[in-house]
């Protein structure tokens, strides 16, 4: 059975008496200890995606339809405090910016604590002596000291180090990374990735990571799945997807890259951008910039098929898999 | 993560004022408190023309007339409101009561504003130790609230001129009184309007072609500060009526003579006990709801002009 | 810590300055204390005599250093009206206006911050917009019209309540005439505080759900979801605590206004206080007393400001890091 399985999410924003869709019939897995990726633009929904995992989208969202299994259970389905007991004890989540993430007037010790004692009963001696090891865990010094400061007397970097050690206090079996290291210095970024890949690999824990960075990506995750307007368009072993990209909007990020251009040369950007969700093109939502469009593109959205070790949803690649399945067959 | 509407949403076609007034027409208290509004403006405009009596005319205060109820209970119809107790017709005092209410608060209220918006462009636009000084003035006199300079130099104003003199100036003084103790408020806004629109590019791009700082603030920057500019000024104009109408209550104000509706409350005051209500209860309604229609439309101003925030 | 008092302490005093500056500019120019003194038969010569000794003639400067210097040491000059120290007449008031404010803010803390937390946390519900429309019409009522009203009410048609007066009061230590020990003088206590709090509940409601929706919407607010915590420990810890700041300094602002509608309320309910005296003072031109009841003020305002950036510097930890810079 799959750790974590996402089948036909939808999730749409009602403004105004209107309903825009921000996620749109998404569908993947996950299972124990594996780590994947979620890419792509600003807009994309990959935020979106890792909240509404924990049903935390924020008012106007909602969940339309779909399904969110953790093992059996179905979490779309919970009430408040069902989805507590899931929080934080099964599915933890990283947010982008360590600054915003922590509660100024609070001390990082007591925001530790907090999270073991209101999922066990503990006292707070114990919970305090926890919490001192996984800050320990995470390459803090001096912890005992730290306990008791605010967070605003830490650096960036050791503040998302204190997240991370939050998030595995009660060693859960996923952790959502919506952009661990993007607020921080490069020179951090790397130290912090470290550690989360250490971490997951050492616990047995799950990883979802979202980024926009296919450079850290291709350092943590096994799979990946490239999301665009909402929509997933590719999905498959992270090597594969970085080395043979399928989808035409994979091939645009991966070509857009500057590694892939000689210098002094202008970068390869992919024309126009990313629509915003009231704008949704009919059809493929990727046809306006994409350079294979067709008829068929404008008019109907192409679904998942398998090409390979990947999945892609793109016509063109279905009317090559296809050509390809009838090639095999005729020699055969 | 926030979700700002305005991210979400496709620009309506046309201008933002007519998303505002799309807006305006379909709140409907909005519209009603403007109605008001306009209804008291129009009103006290023409009070010498719609008032049954004039106010000035010597023969309008008779003693034999005092204490009449109002004519639902008094059946006396010649005064619809009834009278206070020098005989005046309840009705056009408050008439002329409610111009000079709004004239001092309009005023008051052009006098804050100008001061205000040039003290706040200055500020915002020179910045450094102009910036400082200034905001450290207006600093200091938000700490004294402004009720108590008013009453402070009310009082002592009164008592070096005496009465005579200051119910000729009483109108001219409480309005620069006022007027003048509130112009942070506005002095603030603007600055912190124009600190945001410095960055912008069009300033740069000005100052580059050689226009002239001065120029440069009125005609470029300011057109661009002036919606929460608006958003103030209404409720302001309520909080200058309201601090004129407690100043009158104190025996401050308008001078008895001439009334205005916080004269008219403190005299009806110690008539409540007596049982002639209508004196103090008639004027206070008018008071509330003319400051109830002012405050709405301010509040629903400051929902529909600041383009950052949109309740839902 | 000490940085801080110590560079309040000086802004204080030049505060404190500029107030008796202006007190004794309007006591010079106002009202002739040899007129105040003496009798109408005493002849010019003898006035003039008597202004040589008692130094009117010297220059401003330096009667400004005698007032100042009788100041600090709690001569603020003799009332024309009470032929007391007018530093006395004006302490002897102060029980009954501290009382009365304290009884004020009291409701205020216990009525607006339940109020407000609910219309923020349930924005929706029936009882929070009846709240918030309650809150707009009571922003519209002045303060003087509500304790009117009140009056009117609870006093002439329904007979709850006094209205004039402090009733029964006991006294402290000798120094405290207290009334809130008897019965009687909680009943008159009763409306004045009511009214006063009444006319600023509004605001101090509007504002902790302006602050507190704010502070909903925040980023440690949707981690403290995400780590499963309960409701009433995200409410009540940490999105109640980062809402009270600016609640706190907005808190110290409106000391002045509740200055103002102080002495509306006392001039309303006939309550013996500070403010009371001062319009009666205004009123019978007794310069001494206006003069010293205004240093009296300032100070007090000054001490308050002071107290109140305290309270918050202790309440944000983000805040002593700043002071220790310097």
């Amino acid at each position: 059975m799959n750790l974590l399985s996402v089948s036909n999410l939808n999730v749409n924003f009602k403004i105004k008496k209107q309903e825009l869709a921000a996620l749109i019939d998404v569908s993947f897995t996950l299972n124990r200890g594996e780590r994947i990726a979620i890419v792509g633009e600003s807009g994309a929904g990959k935020s979106i995606l890792g909240f509404s995992i924990v049903n935390l989208i924020g008012k106007p969202g909602y969940i339309k339809s779909g399904s969110v299994k953790l093992e059996n259970k179905e979490l779309t389905k919970m009430n408040l405090r069902q989805l507590q007991e899931v929080r934080g004890k099964r599915i933890a989540m990283i947010f982008q910016d360590p600054m915003m993430t922590l509660n100024p007037v609070i001390t990082i010790g007591d925001q530790l604590v907090e999270t073991i004692r209101s999922h066990t009963k503990i006292t707070y001696k114990d919970a305090r002596n926890i919490a001192i090891e996984k800050l320990h865990n995470v390459q803090i010094a001096s912890p005992e000291t730290r306990f008791d400061q605010y967070p605003h007397e830490l650096s960036g970097g050791m503040r998302q180090r204190v997240i991370i050690a939050s998030v595995l206090l009660l060693n859960p079996d996923i952790i959502i990374a919506d952009e661990p290291t993007t607020a921080l210095d490069v020179t951090i970024q790397a130290e912090i990735l470290q550690l989360l890949l250490a971490i997951c690999h050492d616990n047995g824990v799950a990883l979802v990571l979202i980024s926009h960075d296919l450079g850290v990506v291709s350092k943590v995750a096994e799979r990946t799945l490239v999301m665009y307007a909402g929509h997933i368009v590719e999905e498959g072993p992270t090597l594969e997807i970085i080395n043979d990209p399928q989808h035409p909007y994979t091939q645009g990020l991966l070509n857009a890259l500057p590694q892939m251009t000689l210098p002094g040369q202008r970068l390869n950007q992919i024309q126009g951008s990313m629509p915003s969700l009231a704008e949704r093109p009919t059809g493929c939502a990727f046809h306006p910039r994409c350079p294979y469009a067709t008829e068929k593109c404008q008019q109907e959205q192409p679904s998942f098929i398998h090409s390979g070790v990947s999945s892609v949803a793109c016509f063109l690649v279905e009317d090559m898999v296809n050509e390809f399945a009838n090639q095999d067959e005729e020699e055969l | 993560m926030k979700y700002s509407k305005k991210d979400l949403i496709h620009p309506i076609s046309g201008s933002r004022w007519n998303h505002v007034w799309s807006g305006f027409v379909g709140d409907k208290l909005a519209v009603l408190a403007l109605i008001i509004f306009i209804f008291y403006c129009l009103v006290a405009l023409l009070a010498p023309l719609v008032a049954p009596f004039d106010v000035n005319d010597p023969a309008f205060m008779d003693l034999i007339n005092s204490e009449i109820a109002p004519s639902w209970i008094s059946h006396d119809s010649r005064f619809l409101l009834g009278t206070d107790a020098q005989g005046r017709d309840l009705l056009s005092v408050i008439l002329y009561g409610t111009r000079l209410s709004l004239t001092i608060g309009i005023c008051a209220v052009l006098i804050q504003a100008t001061l205000g918006i040039c003290i706040g462009l200055m500020a915002g636009y020179l910045g450094g130790r102009v910036d400082n000084f200034l905001m450290r003035c207006a600093d200091i006199q938000l700490s004294f609230s402004n009720m108590m300079v008013a009453i402070v130099f009310l009082a002592i104003f009164q008592s070096l001129f005496g009465i005579a003199m200051y119910q000729q100036l009483a109108m001219v003084i409480l309005i620069l009184v006022i007027g003048l103790t509130e112009w942070p408020l506005f002095a603030r806004t603007i600055r912190a309007s124009v600190l945001a629109e410095k960055q912008k590019e069009y300033v740069d791009a000005a100052r580059v072609m050689g226009i002239s700082s001065k120029r440069i603030m009125f005609r470029h920057i300011l057109p661009n500060t002036l919606s929460p500019v608006l958003v103030i000024f209404t409720v302001q104009i309520a909080n200058a009526i309201v601090a004129e109408a407690a100043l009158s209550f104190l025996g401050l104000g308008m001078p008895a003579t001439e009334p205005s509706l916080g004269s008219l409350i403190s005299e009806g005051f110690s008539y409540m006990f007596a049982g002639s209500w209508w004196i103090c209860v008639i004027p206070s309604v008018t008071l509330i709801i003319l400051i109830l229609a002012m405050n709405l439309l301010g509040d629903w101003l400051r929902d529909h002009l600041n383009p950052r925030t949109y309740k839902d | 810590m000490l940085i801080f008092l110590l560079r309040r302490l000086i802004q204080a005093c030049f505060v404190m300055i500029i107030i008796s500056l202006i007190s004794f500019a309007i006591q010079d120019k106002l009202g002739d204390p040899v007129q105040q003194m003496v009798s109408m038969a005493v002849s010019s010569d003898e006035r003039e005599q008597l202004r040589e000794q008692l130094g009117l003639n010297d220059s401003f400067l330096n009667q400004y250093w005698r007032f100042a210097k009788g100041a600090i040491q709690g001569d603020l000059g003799t009332s024309y009206h009470y032929k007391e120290p007018a530093l006395d007449v004006i302490l002897k008031k102060l029980p009954a206006t501290l009382e009365l404010v304290f009884c004020a803010i009291l409701l205020i803390i216990i009525v607006a911050t339940p109020c407000g937390v609910l219309a923020a946390i349930k924005p929706k519900h029936p009882v929070s917009r009846l709240l918030m429309i309650i809150s707009s019409i009571g922003l519209s009522v002045p303060i003087f019209i509500i304790a009117i009203f009140m009056v009117y009410l609870f006093s002439v048609e329904w007979n709850i309540a006094p209205s004039f007066g402090r009733g029964q009061t006991t006294e402290i230590l000798g120094l405290w005439d207290s009334g809130i020990f008897t019965k009687d003088g909680l009943n008159h206590l009763l409306l004045p505080s009511l009214s006063l709090a009444i006319a600023l509940m509004p605001i101090f409601v509007r504002l902790i759900r302006a602050e507190m929706m704010d502070v909903l919407q925040s980023e440690y607010i949707r981690f403290a979801w995400s780590k499963g915590l309960s409701a009433k420990r995200i409410y009540f810890i940490h999105a109640l605590k980062n809402t009270m700041l600016p609640v706190i300094t907005v808190g110290g602002i409106q000391a002045g206004t509740l200055v103002a509608y102080t002495i509306l309320t006392e001039t309303i309910f006939q309550w013996p206080g500070m403010g009371f005296l001062f319009m009666d003072a205004v009123s019978r031109v007794d310069t001494p007393l206006i003069a010293a009841y205004l240093i009296v003020v300032g100070g007090m305002f000054v001490i308050t400001n002071t107290v109140v950036d305290l309270i918050y510097g202790l309440v944000n930890p983000t805040v002593r890091l700043a002071s220790h810079g310097l």
